[in-house]
């Protein structure tokens, strides 16, 4: 069984391209037909993934691999994820060095800049497409959508904006204060109306 | 001797800077450029600033996490290959311990409310950070129209169709080394008039 959740693990790592949530369909049909874990208990660990720090397909390997094998499971899940990655780019940072100033590289390179912003700018965008409405909302109207808006989420969005580009915080800080403002905002607010 | 000292400062110092990063980004991949970007430009000056798109769109386009291959990545630049094991390790690590944690009280975990309420304004938070790394690494873009058509077209399709990022990577290259050939030919053909490129 350890063999097998190494080389299925070593082939999530070496076939998603993309990283995050390419993996998703993947992980999903290796672990649901090796019958490691439920589709229902896949979606909610999927939920848990991302509200605990670290990559994602590093998080479900370790909690796939905790729970088939325990710890000696979860460390194998987790190197076998991992490995692919470490061999493919030391191999392309070793050689990089020397192609990086090469004509055709620099020409490909040329033209994936802008994409990686454009993808970075577009992960901005779905995170506030998802964040800031409600799930689920039908939006037929103008006032659909300010019935669907999530206000606090928004004002949290609002107030990290301002002290994070004013004040130049460390990115930690202002994960910190979020989760502060988090706590207040949909903890202790709701006690007092 | 001193010589061998400072390596293993570095060493210690690219380990303990990556098991930062993996132990304060939340939701994975995007959420981890910003640090990855705060802590290799502009705190220790691993990397620079007009090197690390390259890194990313290198990360993005090879198998994997995006968040190991870039530790892996800078950890060679860094250190050689000790300090790409190291960096990988430190990354790897926050995810390791406390995922395994979870797993043994996961249902405990999901039923804390306050975690919730945490993570709640964490999300609001980390869109900030992304929308931060949009900002910076925009600033150091090289824009012309043919740039610019490109960012616009992968964002466009990014956010709204269900096509893998990595077809909108090899687009773009493939678009960037048509570009140079064009060039090239330009150049060879002798209509070059003053053009620097």
């Amino acid at each position: 069984m350890y063999l097998d959740l190494f080389i299925t693990f070593f082939k999530i790592g070496l076939f998603t391209i993309g990283g995050g949530y390419a993996m998703i369909p993947l992980i999903q049909q290796e672990v649901v037909t090796h019958g490691w874990l439920t589709l229902l208990e896949l979606t909610d660990f999927i939920a848990v993934a991302e509200s605990t720090p670290g990559p994602f397909a590093v998080n479900i390997a370790t909690f796939v691999g905790m729970e088939m094998g325990g710890l000696p499971g979860a460390l194998i899940t987790t190197t076998a994820v991992v490995l692919p990655s470490f061999i493919i780019i030391l191999f392309i940072a070793k050689a990089f060095t020397n192609f990086q100033q090469n004509k055709w590289v620099q020409g490909a390179l040329y033209g994936m800049r802008p994409v990686v912003i454009g993808l970075i700018a577009a992960a901005v965008w779905l995170l506030m497409s998802t964040g800031f409405i409600s799930e689920g909302a039908e939006i037929h109207s103008v006032d659909d959508l300010f019935s669907a808006l999530q206000y606090l989420e928004i004002i949290i969005f609002v107030i990290g904006s301002f002290v994070y580009f004013r004040f130049k915080l460390h990115p930690i800080k202002l994960i910190l204060i979020s989760a502060g403002l988090g706590m207040v905002f949909f903890g202790v607010l709701p006690m007092f109306y | 001797m001193k010589e061998k000292n400072d390596y293993q400062e570095k060493l210690l110092t690219v380990f303990m800077t990556f098991l930062k990063i993996g132990l304060f980004t939340f939701g994975g991949g995007y959420a981890m450029i910003p640090l990855i970007e705060y802590e290799t430009v502009e705190r220790h000056h691993w990397i620079e600033s007009e090197d690390i798109l390259d890194i990313f769109a290198i990360a993005e386009a090879t198998p994997g996490v995006i968040a190991v291959n870039t530790a892996t990545f800078v950890g060679y630049k860094v250190a050689g290959f000790w300090g790409s094991l190291l960096a990988t390790l430190g990354v790897v690590i926050p995810s390791l311990t406390i995922i395994s944690l979870i797993a043994l009280f996961f249902q405990e975990f999901q039923s804390l409310e306050w975690v919730g309420y945490a993570f709640r304004g964490i999300r609001a938070g980390v869109i900030v950070l992304i929308l931060g790394a949009v900002v910076k690494m925009g600033k150091k873009g090289e824009y012309t129209p043919l740039t610019v058509l490109i960012l616009m077209l992968a964002f466009g399709l990014a956010s709204f169709t269900n096509i893998n990022v990595i077809y909108l990577l090899l687009g773009g290259a493939v678009t960037g080394l048509a570009y140079q050939i064009w060039l090239n030919k330009k150049i060879s053909n002798g209509e070059n008039s003053g053009e620097d490129k």
